[in-house]
């Protein structure tokens, strides 16, 4: 602990602060009561695939392809997973898969 | 318990489980590093309880273990969780008309919960309030009691989780193929995933949010008028 109990305290506060700006402002500036504009009901339908695309990617970010295990369990992974819902769509078949996969992968096969 | 809370409880629970993995994995690794550099349960917990932001939670370790820099740390919690502004946008219609549980569904949207109740369709004969409601709690729940059993039991653990977080990224992948029924939400698909691997390639892995976020919006506005009819 480096800063005092007054300062971590802030410290948390303004955290908490600044992440309920980002997830409040958007109700605040289209309020229910009134009609959005047209681009933003556009983007309310357009958006939500195009975020689960970032979401996937951003998950992803820290793999290195250019050093050992080049990436290559996180492919395995998101194969696994992706491949068995195409096939059976059960969600947590999928999930479950991917991850036990994953796991094995990276305790006892990549180390 | 009244039976419709119930019978929401009931079929938002499943919806929550891959959560409930990845929450507990990252919540106690979170209680256990906080108690690594001096944070007890208590200021962790406190953390997870009120600021509720999974990845700035990690970030602001840093915050909490050099200068006290409280304006730092409230725009670097603006920047990284940016996201947030695309999320509370989609939702704008689903979270309309729920009266006083508005606010809190608010308060409790992260990436996971969102990427849920955005993706899946609220059971017949359930009702939309407490559906949302539940899965938003349980996944709160998730997250601040990972985050105490890491602070308070992080040292008693044995079994070997490294990996186990890959439940995330795999709900991530399951529900980005389950937005994908129509042409339209293809297309969008396919401008996230592109604009975020370009901005990934030039920002690198610590910048990519903000550009990824830009891009996406120049793209889908552009192209609003062919895609929305």
């Amino acid at each position: 602990m480096h800063l005092t109990p007054l300062q971590t305290l802030v410290t948390i506060l303004v955290i908490a602060l600044g992440t309920a700006v980002t997830r409040y402002l958007p109700f605040l500036l289209f309020p229910q009561e009134k009609e959005p504009p047209r681009f933003i009901r556009d983007l309310t339908t357009l958006l939500p695939p195009a975020v689960m695309g970032l979401l996937v990617v951003y998950c992803l970010k820290g793999v290195s392809l250019t050093a050992a295990p080049y990436g290559i369990p996180e492919l395995i992974g998101v194969a696994v997973t992706a491949g068995l819902h195409l096939w059976r769509r059960n969600t947590l078949l999928s999930i479950a898969a991917g991850t036990v996969v994953y796991m094995v992968l990276v305790q006892f096969v990549f180390v | 318990m009244t039976k419709r809370q119930l019978s929401a409880l009931r079929s938002a629970f499943p919806h929550t489980i891959p959560v409930l993995t990845g929450y507990l994995v990252l919540g106690i690794a979170y209680g256990i590093l906080m108690q690594t550099k001096g944070y007890g349960p208590l200021w962790s917990g406190l953390m997870s309880a009120i600021a509720f932001c999974g990845s700035m939670q990690y970030a602001a370790i840093t915050l909490l273990t050099t200068v006290f820099d409280p304006l730092q740390a409230f725009f670097l919690s603006l920047m990284v969780n940016a996201r947030h502004l695309f999320y509370g946008v989609s939702m704008l219609k689903k979270y309309a008309g729920l009266g006083a549980l508005r606010p809190l569904l608010i308060w409790w949207l992260t990436d996971e919960t969102f990427s849920v109740l955005c993706t899946v369709e609220v059971p017949e004969g359930v009702e939309r309030g407490p559906f949302y409601f539940w899965v938003s709690f349980l996944n709160y729940c998730y997250w601040v009691g990972g985050t105490l059993v890491g602070g308070l039991f992080g040292s008693l653990l044995t079994f070997n989780t490294t990996g186990m977080d890959f439940a995330l990224t795999a709900l991530f992948v399951v529900l980005f193929i389950e937005q994908l029924k129509d042409k339209q939400q293809r297309i969008s698909g396919l401008v996230g995933l592109v604009c975020t691997v370009a901005a990934l390639a030039v920002f690198g892995a610590d910048r990519m949010v903000i550009a990824a976020m830009v891009l996406i919006l120049v793209c889908l506005l552009a192209g609003r008028r062919k895609l929305c009819i």
